[in-house]
């Protein structure tokens, strides 16, 4: 994905990427210095009111899990997570390249609120001469009061998930772990453990800054702010974009360039979400509220376009194939379900004539659901079965041996 | 009493290794999985447990080889 091209969008403007200045010095001079040891209850209530929610994809309250962090028993440590496992999406590296003292700042501002003494900065190995420089840089200033550790994050999908952090963190193979025990609980050493998305802090350094009604210019009033969209696939220019919540997916789409063919879907959350056909879906608004009745969720801001020509079935054999191969091999449902969906997708893709497949999809998706320590077999069966609905022409198509798309899985010969 | 949300059988996945024991204490509750790992016969999450068959539930958690078992609270 091409991060090269970050136009401003005129009708909300893009605070976060505005704010972003690589050097300590430029990033001061320009948004104005961190507040100088706010009261940490007071800074709790202002991200509260806020509405600030988590960009790693979940989406939970940020003032509400630091609440949470700060009244467990024991000094809490927190994590800037910058991991990103997921391969559709490139905003939380283009922000922490382009703004790493933003996301800094937010770090800064967090293990205050909660009372931490320690900070990790957890990062692709593509960010981490960035990251380390604007440590050094800070540290060489005096400018912060908590010790900061840079980690690299392990290459993987589940890299990212929260317990695995803490898995890492602690030494061990980056793996999720059990939920029994929450990570706000007990996490990194067993102290409750604040592992926050990069994103999510570079909006905390700003609200800090110019407080909640400043952040609640943007967006909806029951989902305020504005939030990273990687746009990428079938778009004349793919790349990270800043946007209000509530933007609708025609309006995100033009900021991208606009479609490069006739689209015929969109997949919106990543490998994780669900395809929203086009042009139905086009003008539906970019917001939880929005999204919830399709059974669809923004996640961590990925759009991708599906231009008409390609086959939807090939595609999503191909994304259930790479899931399965992310499994942490941990959870015997995930670990034996996950393969199985994707070998009877590739099945269905390459137009096997056998009417049972489709269903099959379904109760392997109903049969790994909920059944694992994290919730990459839950995000691989929602995809899986939006996979089934959305393309469910083109698997009665593929029953009768052919495939009505331009670009098919190899050895399908083309509807006529 | 009245319990809001029942007790739950939880189970640790990154432990289960399809033992089987849990499956063969409680044949009412549990059945096994394509795999051979355990399934509630009703719904696929965590089971409801309550009443006359908290104790075998009890059984099945403390005689679970990989301490892959846990009922938590109702609340």
């Amino acid at each position: 994905v091409s991060t090269s091209t970050l136009p401003l969008l005129p009708a909300t403007g893009s605070p976060l990427l505005a704010a972003a200045r690589p050097d300590l010095a430029a990033h001061v001079r320009h948004n104005g210095p961190l507040p100088s040891r706010p009261d940490p209850l007071a800074l709790l209530a202002v991200v509260a009111d806020s509405g600030l929610t988590g960009r790693g994809g979940a989406g939970f309250p940020t003032g509400r899990k630091l609440a949470a962090v700060r009244s467990a028993s024991g000094r809490p440590v927190v994590v800037a997570n910058g991991a990103e496992g997921e391969p559709a999406s490139a905003k939380d590296a283009l922000l922490l390249t382009r703004a790493p003292h933003l996301v800094l700042d937010g770090l800064q501002l967090a293990a205050h609120a909660v009372g931490a003494r320690r900070a990790y900065v957890y990062a692709k190995a593509s960010t981490l001469g960035i990251v380390r420089a604007a440590v050094a840089e800070r540290q060489s200033a005096g400018y912060d009061a908590v010790e900061m550790h840079v980690v690299e994050a392990a290459d993987a999908f589940v890299a990212g998930e929260e317990s695995a952090v803490v898995a890492a963190l602690d030494g061990g193979p980056p793996r999720p772990r059990d939920t029994l025990q929450r990570v706000t609980e007990r996490g990194i050493g067993r102290r409750p453990t604040l592992v926050q998305n990069v994103e999510t802090l570079a909006h905390l350094g700003l609200i800090a800054r110019h407080g909640a009604d400043w952040y609640r210019r943007n967006g909806t009033p029951a989902e305020p702010g504005t939030f990273l969209a990687t746009v990428s696939g079938a778009v004349s220019a793919p790349g990270v974009y800043e946007a209000a919540h509530g933007i609708t997916l025609r309006e995100l789409l033009t900021c991208a360039g606009g479609a490069g063919e006739p689209l015929q879907a969109v997949l919106i959350g990543g490998y994780h979400g669900t395809w929203l056909p086009l042009p139905a879906h086009a003008d539906r608004a970019l917001s939880r509220t929005a999204l919830r009745p399709v059974g669809a969720s923004l996640g961590a801001g990925v759009v991708v376009a599906l231009p008409r020509r390609e086959c939807g079935l090939a595609v999503a054999a191909r994304i259930a194939t790479y899931l399965a191969g992310q499994s942490a091999r941990q959870c015997g449902p995930c670990l034996n379900g996950l393969p199985r969906m994707a070998d009877l997708l590739t099945r269905l893709a390459r137009a096997e004539r056998q009417p049972a497949l489709a269903g099959e999809v379904k109760r392997m998706a109903g049969l790994v659901e909920g059944r694992g320590a994290c919730h990459h077999p839950d995000g691989t069966a929602r995809f899986t079965v939006s996979t089934l609905r959305t393309f469910a022409d083109e698997i009665q198509a593929h029953l009768t041996g052919t495939c009505t798309a331009e670009r098919r899985a190899p050895g399908v010969r083309r509807t006529a | 009493m009245t319990t809001e949300r029942p007790a739950r059988l939880h189970v640790d996945w990154t432990a289960c290794d399809r033992r089987g024991s849990c499956i063969e204490l409680l044949p009412e509750l549990l059945d096994a999985d394509d795999w051979g790992y355990p399934m509630p016969r009703e719904g696929h999450r965590d089971l409801s447990v309550d009443g006359e068959l908290t104790a075998d539930v009890l059984t099945a958690v403390k005689l679970c080889p990989r301490l892959a078992l846990t009922l938590t609270p109702g609340s």
